[in-house]
């Protein structure tokens, strides 16, 4: 590193200029996290953090507010689509590392990849227009009649059939993560050394065998990456959900009923807040969410970095 | 059975699997676009681009101020966001490659990626609606330029990474400044990848819809004042959308329909380039 003083004036202004363009980077991360804070420290100083996350009361008129309903929401859903989408993906994903033709392998790559970039808000749409009138009429009536008679399980699955509920939020979660996690898992697959692969096979192994007990655990830290930050995609998602979820306070056995999402209901109570508590209570419930997101995705990152270290070698 | 039947049968069940979870994730994709197509070509016409919105309820109109706002909040976010993110981006792939701060700036920028879009939307309101008291096209162009920046920065810093550094010991031999040869060597290598990594980040922050809600907010009349609220397509897809007239559900696959169309168009074609430009 040469001495600042010896270098070029027209490195210095443009080393400057493009420094400070990175430094808005932590700057807005950092400003983030206080002007949350700030506008949250109303909400913090009366309800404290615990009895905020333990509070399942959302009540604007009683001017009493808590987190519980909301994260709920947001975790019942995040898990199960989590559930349905990382088998999908690995599914996918093997598919297209082991089973696919080779010319087939970049279109059919390309088109799940299309998946995430469709914007979210038209997965909302067609979940309220398409998917939801299909699950209330035919998918949950029969999970009812399915589970109906088995004790527990049957709790999950009670109320009337409305297409607006937890289930079908999942549901189109669960599509709009899959591409996440099967790129990612694709990627990570694909590094696996041939020569690891073929002593296997020279060995005996069916090509089940190969994926199950050489690619999948050689390539596993980079699926976990793929799987968490999907979970912290999944945490995040706002307009997917906010047309299939109901925003209703409450905390439910059923899959049935309708629910709140941090996210749900920064959407749609955020702009009639009409008093400090209550806005200020939003802001708590928006710098939990980020803080939360931030971990994950930070997490995810981890694993990721890890990975990558792992190849290379 | 014996063991060797039944490890080839499992053999064959889990690929199997694999290749239904594999079409599932097709079949989910062509359902989606196709029911979009399907909708919102029917409710396509000229009007939806000539005229303003008519009264709620009254099957008039179209969505002009929804595009020209859209536009709007867009193109200033691009105007904010591209400068910022190509120059961070530069930093820490040139000045300050192989340093802890430019890993940390890399990482970070990683995770904004995926930050939830909602909370940039609340921060945006914090600092640029609730001083001034009012919702403004500015504040929602400031909400996706924040979004804008990580995505831009972490594809200038990839695709300068890619471009070879004997390229630029070549240059440095010539007695050319750092400056120099970021100016005409590195940034003239790697142009398509970074002009089409852009081009991906507008076309990201063209489908949000969170960070508009409280920021540029909605606005049933046409206007170019960026002071005021703004309609964008977005937001107006979700008011249409959960709003009560058939009409406007109508207008809302429109506007879906066209901004899928974009989208999806416009990232083909730039992974495509991608693709045959580097070879990935």
């Amino acid at each position: 590193m040469k001495k600042l003083s010896k270098l070029p004036l027209a490195d210095l202004i443009f080393g400057i200029i493009s420094f400070s363009a990175a430094f808005t980077i932590l700057t807005l991360i950092l400003s983030t996290i206080v002007v949350l804070y700030n506008e949250s420290s109303l909400a913090i100083h009366r309800f404290g953090l615990l009895n905020f996350i333990f509070t399942v009361d959302w009540d604007p008129v009683r001017e009493v507010f808590g987190a519980a309903a909301s994260l709920y929401g947001t975790l019942i859903t995040t898990i199960l689509a989590l559930m349905i989408a990382i088998p999908v993906s690995i599914g996918i994903a093997i598919f297209l590392t082991e089973i696919s033709p080779h010319i087939l392998r970049t279109p059919i790559g390309i088109a799940i990849e299309m998946l995430a970039a469709i914007p979210s808000i038209i997965y909302g749409m067609w979940g309220l227009f398409t998917l939801a009138p299909i699950m209330a009429e035919y998918v949950e009536p029969a999970l009812q009649k399915m589970f109906g008679n088995i004790p527990v399980i049957n709790k999950l699955f009670e109320g009337t059939p409305m297409g607006v509920d937890l289930l079908t939020a999942s549901i189109i979660l669960s599509i709009m993560i899959t591409p996440f996690i099967a790129s990612i898992s694709r990627d990570a697959f694909n590094l696996t050394p041939d020569i690891v692969k073929e002593s296997a096979y020279a060995l005996g192994a069916t090509k089940w065998e190969v994926i199950k007990d050489i690619v999948i655990p050689y390539s596993k830290l980079g699926v976990y990456g793929g799987i968490v930050l999907a979970l912290g995609r999944a945490l995040g998602e706002t307009m997917a959900v906010a047309f299939v979820l109901g925003n209703k306070h409450q905390i439910t056995p059923s899959l049935l009923d309708a629910a709140a999402t941090i996210t749900v209901t920064l959407a749609n109570e955020f702009t009639e807040a009409d008093s400090d508590i209550y806005l200020s209570s939003l802001f708590y419930l928006a710098l939990i969410l980020f803080l939360m997101s931030f971990t994950i995705l930070a997490i995810a990152k981890f694993f990721l970095l890890k990975a990558e270290k792992h190849y290379r070698r | 059975m014996d063991i060797k039947t039944k490890r080839k049968l499992k053999g064959s069940i889990a690929l199997i699997l694999s290749t239904f979870a594999a079409f599932m994730g097709l079949f989910w994709l062509v359902f989606i676009i196709f029911d979009v197509l399907r909708h919102g070509i029917t409710a396509l016409n000229l009007e939806l681009f000539l005229e303003d919105p008519a009264p709620p309820g009254i099957p008039e109109g179209g969505l002009r101020n929804a595009f020209v706002g859209q536009l709007l909040i867009t193109s200033v976010a691009t105007l904010i966001g591209v400068p910022l993110g190509v120059l961070g981006g530069t930093f820490i792939a040139e000045y300050a490659r192989g340093t802890r701060f430019a890993q940390l700036i890399s990482i970070l920028s990683d995770i904004m990626v995926s930050v939830p879009s909602i909370v940039v939307g609340t921060f945006i309101y914090a600092i640029m609606v609730k001083p001034f008291g009012h919702f403004s096209g500015w504040a929602g162009a400031a909400a996706l330029a924040f979004i804008m920046i990580p995505v831009v920065l972490r594809t200038t810093e990839d695709m300068l990474k890619l471009v070879p550094w004997t390229l630029r010991e070549a240059a440095f031999a010539l007695g050319a400044s750092y400056f120099r040869v970021i100016k005409d060597v590195v940034y003239r290598a790697a142009a398509t990848g970074i002009l089409t990594g852009i081009i991906l980040a507008i076309a990201r922050v063209a489908g949000e819809t969170a960070p508009l809600l409280f920021t540029s907010f909605n606005n049933s009349y046409f206007t170019l004042n960026m002071n005021e609220p703004i309609a964008s397509l977005t937001v107006t897809i979700f008011n249409y959308a959960m709003g009560p007239y058939e009409d406007w559900h109508e207008k809302a696959w429109a506007a879906a329909f066209i901004i899928t169309v974009v989208i999806l168009l416009v990232t083909i074609i730039t992974r495509s380039i991608i693709h045959w430009r580097y070879k990935t």
